[in-house]
Parts: C-alpha cells; sequence; structure tokens
C-alpha cells in the first residue's frame, strides 16, 4: 500500500513537474502560435536568477517566487520588443530567431559565470515519510505551486479584462484590432508573461538541478513534445499533454528506467500527432482555454 | 524534359563540380597534412548542409533535426564496420539506417500532415532525445554485436578500406579524396534531382501545397521521398564525419550541432545548393579561429549571425549575390537589346 502511494506520488510530481515548464511556453503558443525556442534558457536564466541571488543573501523563497519571475519576465518583454515585434506574421523567422537568441543567451551566460555548474542551492523543506518510504517535501510543494499557477492563469484569462481581451486576441486578431484593442501590446504582455511563468519555473527546479548554461537543452525536448501534443489551448492542453505523457513517462520509467521513459514519451506523441496533428486540444475540448 | 535541356538546366552545377575537382586534385600538393585532415571534417559537414538544403530549400520541409540523420549515419557505420571487420557493406548499412528511420519518422509526420512549424519542433525533440538516449549507454551491458556504445565517450571508428579488401586501410590524405569525391557526387546528385520530374513537384509543393495537390500530385509521398533521400546524403556525411574525426559520439546530437546546420543553410541562402557549402566552410573556419580566443564564446558568435540574418538578410548569401548581379547585368541586356532593334530597323 505505502509503496502504491510513494509511486502515485511520483508519478503525479512526473506529471506535474512536465505541466510546470511547460506552461510558460504554452501561453506563448496559445497566443502567437509560435514555439519559443529560447524556452529552455529562459528557464535557465530563472535558475541563475535564484542562484545568485541567494548567493547575495536574499532570502531563497523570495528569490524563487518572485525575483526569478520578475527577472525572466523584464528579459522577455526586452526581447520581445527588440527582436520578435518585427517577425510577426513570419512563423518560421519567429522560430528560427528564438533559436539565434537561445544560442545568444547561451553564450552570454558562459561568458559571465563560466561554462561549469555554479553554486547550487539545497532544496528547502524535509522529507516527508510514506509508511516505509520517503519523499521529498519539497516535490510536494511544487505539486501545490503548480497547481496554484494553472488556477491563477485561469482565473487571469476568465476574469479580469487583460484576460478578456488576450482571449479576443487569441480568436480573432483582425477582429480585435478593429474594436481598437493594441493587439502589439496584448503580444508584448503575454510573451512578458510567459516568459515570467517560465522563469517561475526555472527558479523553482534551480534547487533539484542545479543551473548549467546549457541546462536548458535538457528539459526543451520534453517541453515542446507536451505543448504540441497538447494544441492550442493553454491550459487544456497543457494539462492534458502533461497528464498523458508524463504519465505514460512515469510508467515506463518505473518498469525500465529513465531513459527508455523519454523515449517512450516521444513515441507516444508521434503516434498521438499522427491521430491528431492538432494535438489533444485540436480534436478534444476545442472550447476550453 | 530532354537530355540537352537537362544538361544546360544543369551548367552551374558542372562548372562548381569542376573547381571541386581540381580543388581536390590540387589540395594535397598544396596544403599541409594537418590542414587536410581538417578539411576532410569540414567537407563531411559540407554533406550535411547539403542535405539540408536539399530538403529545407527545394522540398520546403522545415528539418531542424539534420543531424539525428547524420548522427545516426555515423553510428550505423561504426557499428556496422566493427561487427563486418571492414567498411564496404558498413557504408550502405548507414545510409539504409538512416533513410528507414527517417521513412519511418515521416511516415508519421506527412501522413499525419502535421505543420511546418510543428515538424521542425518535433524532429529537434527526436534529435534531443538521441542525444540523452546515447549518453546514457555507458555501461558494458549496452553492446550491438561486438561493439560497445560507450556512452558520453562514444565509439572509435574503424578507418575506411579499400572496397573487399579488410587489409587495405585509406590514410588521411586518401580519405580526403573520398570525402571530396563524395561532396562532388552527392551535389551533382542533387543538381540533377531537382531538375527531374520529381524535383520540380517538390519544389512547386513547396510554393503552394494545395495547388500541387489540386493538379493531382500527392503531396506526403513527394515530401516522403526527398526526406527519406535527405537523411541519406546527411547519413554519407556522418560516415564521412566519423572518418575524418576517428570517433563517433553523443555530442552530435546536441542543440549547438543541430543549430550550426540550420546556420549554414540560412546564410547560404535556401534554394540554393551551392550556398550552403560555401557558408559551411566559411563558418567552418570562422569557429576554429573563434576556438582559439576565449572573449566571445562560440554560441554567442553564431547566436548573432543567425539573428542577423533572419531579420536583415533573409534569403541567405548566394541568393542575394545572384539576385545583385542579374540586376547589374538587366540593363546592359536591355541596351543591347534595344540596339539589335534599331539596327534591324534600319
Amino acid at each position: 500500500m505505502d509503496l502504491v502511494v510513494a509511486v502515485l506520488f511520483q508519478l503525479v510530481y512526473g506529471i506535474a513537474n512536465l505541466a510546470l515548464i511547460s506552461l510558460g511556453l504554452a501561453i506563448i503558443f496559445g497566443m502567437m502560435r509560435v514555439i519559443n525556442l529560447a524556452h529552455g534558457e529562459f528557464l535557465m536564466l530563472g535558475g541563475y536568477t535564484v542562484v545568485v541571488a541567494t548567493n547575495a543573501g536574499v532570502n531563497i523563497w523570495v528569490a524563487m517566487l518572485i525575483l526569478a519571475p520578475l527577472v525572466v519576465g523584464i528579459i522577455g518583454v526586452i526581447v520581445e520588443r527588440l527582436l520578435i515585434r518585427w517577425l510577426y506574421g513570419r512563423m518560421v523567422d519567429t522560430l528560427l530567431a528564438t533559436w539565434g537568441l537561445s544560442l545568444v543567451l547561451i553564450g552570454l551566460v558562459t561568458s559571465i559565470f563560466g561554462a561549469s555548474t555554479a553554486t547550487t542551492v539545497s532544496p528547502p523543506l524535509g522529507i516527508i515519510r510514506i509508511g516505509d518510504y520517503s519523499a521529498s517535501g519539497y516535490e510536494l510543494f511544487l505539486i501545490g505551486v503548480t497547481v496554484v499557477l494553472f488556477i491563477a492563469v485561469f482565473a487571469t484569462l476568465k476574469l479580469t479584462k487583460l484576460g478578456l481581451v488576450a482571449r479576443g486576441t487569441m480568436q480573432n486578431p483582425e477582429m480585435s484590432s478593429a474594436l481598437g484593442v493594441s493587439t502589439n501590446r496584448v503580444y508584448m504582455i503575454t510573451f512578458g508573461l510567459g516568459a515570467a511563468v517560465t522563469g517561475l519555473a526555472g527558479g523553482l527546479l534551480a534547487p533539484m538541478t542545479g543551473v548549467l548554461p546549457t541546462i536548458g537543452a535538457t528539459y526543451i525536448a520534453k517541453a515542446f513534445i507536451t505543448v504540441i501534443s497538447g494544441g492550442a489551448s493553454i491550459l487544456a492542453g497543457t494539462a492534458t499533454g502533461s497528464i498523458l505523457l508524463g504519465g505514460i513517462n512515469g510508467v515506463f520509467a518505473f518498469i525500465t528506467g529513465p531513459t527508455i521513459g523519454e523515449v517512450a514519451l516521444l513515441v507516444a506523441a508521434i503516434i498521438l500527432l499522427r491521430l491528431m496533428p492538432r494535438g489533444i486540444t485540436g480534436r478534444f475540448f476545442r472550447k476550453s482555454l | 524534359m530532354n537530355v540537352n535541356e537537362t544538361l544546360r538546366k544543369m551548367r552551374p552545377v558542372f562548372v562548381f563540380a569542376l573547381i571541386g575537382l581540381v580543388f581536390m586534385f590540387a589540395a594535397p600538393y598544396v596544403l599541409q597534412l594537418f590542414t587536410i585532415i581538417n578539411l576532410t571534417t569540414s567537407i563531411a559537414l559540407a554533406v550535411l548542409a547539403l542535405s539540408l538544403a536539399l530538403v529545407w530549400g527545394y522540398g520546403g520541409i522545415l528539418c531542424f533535426g539534420q543531424v539525428a540523420f547524420f548522427g545516426l549515419g555515423a553510428y550505423a557505420y561504426t557499428i556496422a564496420a566493427i561487427n563486418f571487420g571492414g567498411s564496404t557493406w558498413a557504408i550502405l548499412v548507414a545510409i539504409l539506417v538512416a533513410s528507414a528511420f527517417a521513412a519511418l519518422l515521416g511516415y508519421f509526420v506527412f501522413f499525419g500532415r502535421v505543420s511546418d512549424v510543428y515538424l521542425g519542433v518535433i524532429t529537434l525533440t527526436v534529435t534531443l532525445i538521441f542525444f540523452s538516449l546515447i549518453r546514457r549507454t555507458s555501461g558494458p551491458e549496452y553492446k550491438i554485436g561486438n561493439a560497445l556504445m560507450g556512452g558520453f565517450n562514444g565509439i572509435t571508428s574503424p578507418p575506411l578500406n579499400m572496397p573487399w579488401d579488410t587489409t587495405a586501410f585509406l590514410f588521411p590524405e586518401h580519405v580526403f579524396y573520398v570525402a571530396m569525391a563524395a561532396l562532388i557526387l552527392c551535389y551533382v546528385f542533387c543538381g540533377w534531382l531537382v531538375t527531374t520530374h520529381f524535383g520540380r513537384v517538390c519544389a512547386s509543393i513547396r510554393e503552394n501545397e494545395l495547388r500541387a495537390e489540386l493538379l493531382g500530385y500527392d503531396s506526403r509521398l513527394y515530401k516522403l521521398g526527398i526526406f527519406t533521400i535527405s537523411a541519406g546524403i546527411a547519413a554519407i556525411g556522418g560516415v564521412l564525419f566519423c572518418n575524418g574525426v576517428g570517433r563517433i559520439t553523443p555530442d552530435v546530437f546536441n542543440l549547438y550541432n543541430a543549430a550550426l546546420t540550420i546556420i549554414w543553410v540560412i546564410v547560404g541562402g535556401r534554394g540554393t545548393l551551392i550556398g550552403p557549402i560555401a557558408a559551411t566552410f566559411g563558418l567552418f573556419y570562422l569557429t576554429s579561429a573563434l576556438g582559439g580566443q576565449s572573449l566571445f564564446n562560440n554560441n554567442l558568435v553564431l547566436g548573432v549571425i543567425l539573428i542577423f540574418f533572419v531579420l536583415l538578410v533573409p534569403e541567405g548569401v548566394a541568393p542575394t549575390i545572384t539576385k545583385w548581379f542579374t540586376k547589374r547585368r538587366k540593363p546592359r541586356r536591355a541596351i543591347r537589346r534595344r540596339r539589335r532593334s534599331e539596327a534591324n530597323k534600319a
């Protein structure tokens, strides 16, 4: 019984982790239909923010929950103003430009902090016991944060004026702009918010994984495939994609080890896209957020 | 299209192939052995760039993971050559493995009618998963036949030998000839392929997929075809690469190399074959020169180059040069034509 609970906990944590690293990407993708190839580097920047801030004496919770999203969000807005906004409507060029940005960010961080692991911070919160097994309290905290984050994004989209405008722009940019919405500004804000959520995720994961200039590459494969499998709806897509792929990954990883888990995730996603080329929310839950 | 017309259309291809041939025979007399060995590696990369130039520039297929086929070819060659004890069949195995994998992946993405942005991301993901998969194969239990996978350290590649003579190994200067000949052959093959009916249908699908389908062409089959062929060419590059370097490591599959391939084609120009090849040589020497200093990180420089070209020179170098020349030539031609017509009137 304890074993079942422990395994289930790991499974849920795997799903939450996948949802956490994908949500920022999904916000940008759902809004602009653009995959941000610098997503991994936004995660990496969030991690570096936490490490640098805690080394400077900032409380780790402040660094993770406030500073990381703030810093990366501001970087996101700058990137959108300097780079992305020239390329709206040119999807392939946007992909390529964000890829260039990813290389630039890796290069800059390597030049500043060096190519090796920066001083890491250890995960706060202790161990929780499940009968004979133990699990990390921090993992439980991450599951909680993911749930709260989803609720917050849902509330923002559903209840605020900004959310209404954003949903309108998502559905029909020409019509929104004819009604006086500055789509330009909506895109800027969503890109910043997507970057901030990504920075938060990167900051929260930094104590678990440490930080490296190239650490983004370890996340992005999973994040890309989750968002694409999920489809264009921001929340429903990320949630269904994470549950399906995270579940498959978790089950295979439990049976055969982490390597096969990732391969199983990819194979499942490719078969899924053969059946539903627009992702899960392209077929089901179409009207969802 | 008759033979004469094909030959006329391929005239620029033959010109560049001839320049390549001259270089192939002259270089070993002029350059030092170290430079020749380095050149062999860059030639292998040029074959990779050529394969992407074909599938992206002519097929319009946004493949971010061309290095996956390149690396797969290199691994397949190395493993097969260790098991067979000779390189003759191993080369064939490499091409077949990469093409078969491309055909399988292509079946899912093209027949699922996945859009081009998704396709780029999926191929990139496949590459990254290969990277993490092969990196973890370091234990003695991971072996295929006699070949240990070696995890992060990779496998030492057996050198090429003369066909069906497993004792006659080729020396680095001979591998240079093989590599250069392979590059020229692949280049002429691609140059020919794009003039064929198949190649022109692929180009028409790139321009307007719906219209091509309405004319009765099954775009899925053509895309699958050009995707598979280009994967085979990338595998040839992989075979040459692991011979030039002497070993193959999972690093071929990393994000940096995937980006590099894209940058060669962007800089050289989509829609040309010689542009990406030239860009590969140029950037190869740029990054080697940059490796010697520590002020600017390689990633930084390549990122800036990529952003610069996407924003300001989206067509790439080769088409920009061609356009500049034709623009200069056009007025002269017009003048000549006017003179001729005036002379006729008189």
